[in-house]
């Protein structure tokens, strides 16, 4: 627990009034805190939309990157330097949209990132088309009859692929999201927080009543431990289960498993271009 | 065909098969052998893209002044399976030498080797290719002892005897080659001080893909992410093979969208990222160079062209995509374009170009091409320059900007004169470092602010970099007399053959400009056109990109273009006889 605010309160914030962001930002404070991450050793990655605007409103490193591309940024300063804590913030439409590929491989690569995707059902910022998970018939400007596709279910997904950390959480209810949102993060590996949150302005079906409405909680007996288990109440629709799924702990990051982490632990910036085995090399292999 | 021949000086000998037949295993110990007995050695193949049937072929050149291009004359031709592509078909010629099984093929003159027959008798058919590649061995004279040697390190993994039946079949097929030698001689001098080429010190035989995998390293690249697309592959498997031992992340992506965002992160935390693609590849990419370019962070592109557009001609040769990098991503930014002639070069620009990158905070392209990438080359052993490559990061203080307007860079020189702003990392210092895809402030928050913010931003960015890569652009190379009056100007892999067609040529009213960095362009380039009163640009493609570009960079007309669109490299002698009709009509 450090005693330090992650806010940053410097930069106007751009979300509607009443905005589900506005909790989620306040989650994430309180998590980091509880957490007591060193700040020099964050850093966030997000997409393009509104919730990946989250890292310009804490205190913290940030690349804000192409939409849809948040999960290979992150693979990517995760495998270069394995010291900072990575988490990536961005919405339902940057990550099983747009970046729904990518979606997938980070699943199988396991990499050990910590992805919250706020799952407001709409798209905000290009003003109310339906997202990825929008349910069928919810209609748009576009979807003027109402949205024909399934909806994704990110959550049996991530468990069909062997995922070691699968929940869903209510951004409403702070105090279990916080909870959830700490575990994804101590969790050693790919952590999925599939995350329940209002759009004020374009979604009027999926309202703060919608959602406590259409959820309910994993019993206190549920064990997040049996994978099958876990993909059943996954396919649950209506209401829709949250908590953690599933858990389960690696013995070794996916990083840790690299050629070019075996010997040397140090992050990439700090190693020198070993000249010797350079030239040693050459001589072997094409002199 | 004759029935006596003397080959001087040089010989191209071109082996024909169906992919799977081992025409390139043949290729590649052939290769490493002749170039072990001291001789220069290129050779070059030609693929269909399947993995087995077809008709591919490989041509190996053996010459005594280093002849290190693709010529289209075949002195010595051996198929190892009937039938005969167009392209095949128009390189033999009345004085090639034929050699294969009579029976199996349908050459009216044919020299009979029966390679399966042979092979049968020792005890398999599988053994062919090694009496043929003794045969090759035989007729250049070479020795014996290392021939052996070879043999026994490529089979030892499958037994002894298996490598005793390579062994007899390899000595059987050299037998023949020495008989074959006293009718058809080849004298060849070896790269030894009485070559008309000779190289000093050690050499190495190794291909352009090994060249840029080398150089990268020795640019302290630590990183690779990428998605297999021939030619370019070979890199990232190159590197791969080495991230044990030189600490290299390497990793396939999903998509070379993933590829290029996830190089990207790794800079973004302190890595040294590159790429490896194609122009179809490198398309999915472009977005992610127009982030780069926004976040102002160095990235390493290797593409190794082919013909497109779409899948085009997937195993074939062009240089159809200098314009593609030269203008792809949207928005307004600098880059650097590096088009590396020669395996030397190859390495030393590679290796540069993480420098240029890291430095002025840019995308650094290196064009190279399947010609190139996929041909082996004798070359001077590299001499590694051993200063560690510099990481141009800064440790971060409490208040640091990433985005920095004015102030002090790592080389003392304050930003705003410099164009630069100090890059920092998370991980190291006390700073934050946000980088934003949306224009941003010098703190890396997004901005809307269009009258303070905007308009110095894209000034840093792109003037003030631009001004300071063309301060640091390498220049042309000019090969050939001062005194020129026509200028033939190449780019890329077309350097050799260029090179070798005006010394063929002769005159020193014609020279060769080879310019291994085609943006921004040297400014000497501009001075060597103008002293020119013909100019004459040769390119594998079939607009003039270069040509197109020298015209609007040096406002200079460009004369000639030897243009050429069919997947195949130019050769020597095409080039010889283009240049000459050409320089005729300008030395007259």
């Amino acid at each position: 627990m450090s005693n330090v605010s992650y806010l940053n309160n410097n930069t106007e914030i751009a979300w509607c009034p009443g905005c589900g962001n506005f909790a989620i930002r306040k989650t994430m404070d309180q998590v980091y805190q509880e957490l007591g991450i060193d700040k020099q050793k964050l850093v966030m990655v997000s997409g393009i939309g509104q919730a990946p605007k989250s890292p310009h409103y804490l205190d913290v490193s940030f690349f804000n990157g192409l939409h849809g591309r948040s999960l290979p940024t992150a693979t990517g300063v995760k495998l270069a330097n394995p010291e900072l804590t990575v988490v990536v913030e961005s919405g339902d439409g940057n990550v099983y949209g747009e970046g729904g590929n990518h979606f997938l491989h980070a699943l199988r690569r396991d990499i050990d990132i910590t992805v919250i995707v706020h799952n407001n059902m709409v798209y905000g910022l290009t003003k109310g088309q339906a997202s990825p998970t929008s349910r069928k018939g919810f209609q748009t400007p576009v979807q003027t009859t109402g949205v024909l596709l399934e909806p994704f279910n990110p959550l049996a997904t991530a468990l069909s692929l062997k995922s070691g950390f699968v929940a869903r959480a209510n951004a409403a209810d702070s105090e279990q999201t916080k909870e959830v949102i700490k575990a994804a993060i101590r969790h050693k590996g790919f952590s999925l927080v599939d995350l329940f949150q209002v759009c004020v302005s374009f979604n009027k079906t999926n309202d703060y009543k919608w959602f406590k409405d259409h959820t309910y909680y994993l019993e206190d007996e549920y064990r997040p431990d049996d994978r099958m288990q876990a993909l059943q109440r996954a396919m649950e629709e209506d209401p829709l289960p949250l908590g953690i799924f599933f858990q389960q702990e690696n013995d070794r990051s996916f990083h840790e498993k690299l050629p070019a982490y075996s010997q040397d632990k140090s992050p990439l910036y700090r190693r020198q271009v070993n000249f010797e085995e350079l030239n040693k090399m050459i001589d072997e292999q094409f002199v | 065909m004759k029935s006596e021949k003397t080959i001087k000086g040089e010989v191209s000998i071109v082996l024909a098969g169906a992919a799977g037949q081992g025409i390139q295993s043949i290729e590649k110990i052939l290769s490493h052998i002749i170039k072990e007995d001291g001789y220069h050695v290129f050779t070059t193949s030609e693929f269909m893209s399947r993995v087995r049937g077809g008709m591919n072929s490989t041509e190996i050149r053996v010459s005594s002044h280093g002849g290190h291009a693709y010529v289209d004359n075949i002195d010595i031709f051996i198929p190892l399976k009937k039938g005969l592509t167009p392209f095949l078909e128009q390189r033999i010629n009345d004085e090639t030498v034929i050699i294969g099984e009579k029976e199996e093929l349908d050459y009216e003159q044919i020299i009979d080797v029966p390679f399966s027959a042979i092979a049968k008798e020792i005890g398999n058919k599988i053994y062919s290719n090694s009496v043929a590649l003794g045969l090759i061995g035989g007729l250049l004279s070479l020795s014996e002892t290392l021939m052996n040697e070879h043999i026994v390190k490529v089979f030892s993994a499958k037994g002894e005897e298996i490598v005793e039946n390579n062994r007899r079949a390899l000595q059987e097929g050299y037998r023949r080659g020495k008989e074959l030698g006293s009718t058809y001689k080849i004298e060849i001098s070896k790269n030894n001080h009485s070559s008309e080429a000779p190289m000093q010190g050690q050499t190495m035989l190794l291909s352009g893909t090994d060249a840029v995998a080398l150089g990268a390293l020795a640019g302290g690249c630590n990183m690779i992410s990428s998605y297999p697309m021939s030619p370019s592959t070979g890199v990232l498997v190159s590197l791969a093979g080495y991230a044990e031992r030189m600490g290299i992340v390497a990793e396939q992506a999903e998509s070379e969208i993933a590829a290029i965002n996830m190089a990207l992160g790794g800079w973004y935390a302190g890595g040294r990222a590159m790429i490896t693609t194609s122009g179809g590849g490198y398309d999915l990419m472009t977005e992610g160079t127009s982030l780069a370019a926004i976040i102002e962070s160095p990235m390493v592109f290797h593409i190794a062209q082919r013909p497109g557009p779409a899948t085009g001609l997937p195993t074939r040769t062009g240089q159809e995509d200098l314009n593609l990098v030269l203008y792809a991503g949207h928005g307004e930014y600098p880059r650097v374009v590096l088009a590396p002639g020669t395996t030397t070069e190859a390495f030393e620009l590679t290796r540069q170009a993480f420098d240029i990158a890291d430095r002025f905070q840019v995308p650094v392209f290196i064009l190279t091409d399947q010609y190139l990438v996929d041909s082996f080359f004798d070359t001077p052993r590299f001499e590694i320059d051993e200063t560690q490559p510099v990481n141009h990061i800064v440790k971060t203080d409490a208040d640091y900007r990433r985005y920095q307007l004015r102030g002090k860079d790592t080389e003392g020189v304050s930003s705003d004169e410099s164009g630069l702003s100090p890059r920092g990392i998370p991980g190291y210092g006390e700073g934050r470092v946000r980088v934003d895809s949306d224009e941003h402030t010098e703190e890396g928050f997004i901005t809307e602010d269009v009258l303070g913010v905007r308009p110095p931003m894209v000034e840093k960015r792109l003037f003030k970099k631009l001004r300071l890569l063309e301060e640091n652009a390498l220049p042309p190379k000019l090969i050939g007399s001062t005194d020129y009056s026509t200028l033939v100007i190449c780019w890329g892999s077309n350097r050799n053959a260029a090179a070798e067609a005006l010394q063929k040529i002769g005159s020193d009213k014609i020279a060769l400009l080879h310019l291994p960095q085609l943006f921004p362009l040297h400014p000497s380039v501009a001075e060597y056109l103008e002293r020119a009163e013909g100019t004459c640009v040769v390119e594998n493609n079939a607009t003039g990109q270069c040509a197109d570009l020298l015209e609007h960079e040096t406002g200079q007309k460009i004369d000639e273009k030897i243009l050429k669109y069919n997947g195949i490299p130019f050769s020597v002698e095409e080039l010889q006889e283009k240049i000459e009709k050409i320089a005729g009509v300008h030395n007259e």
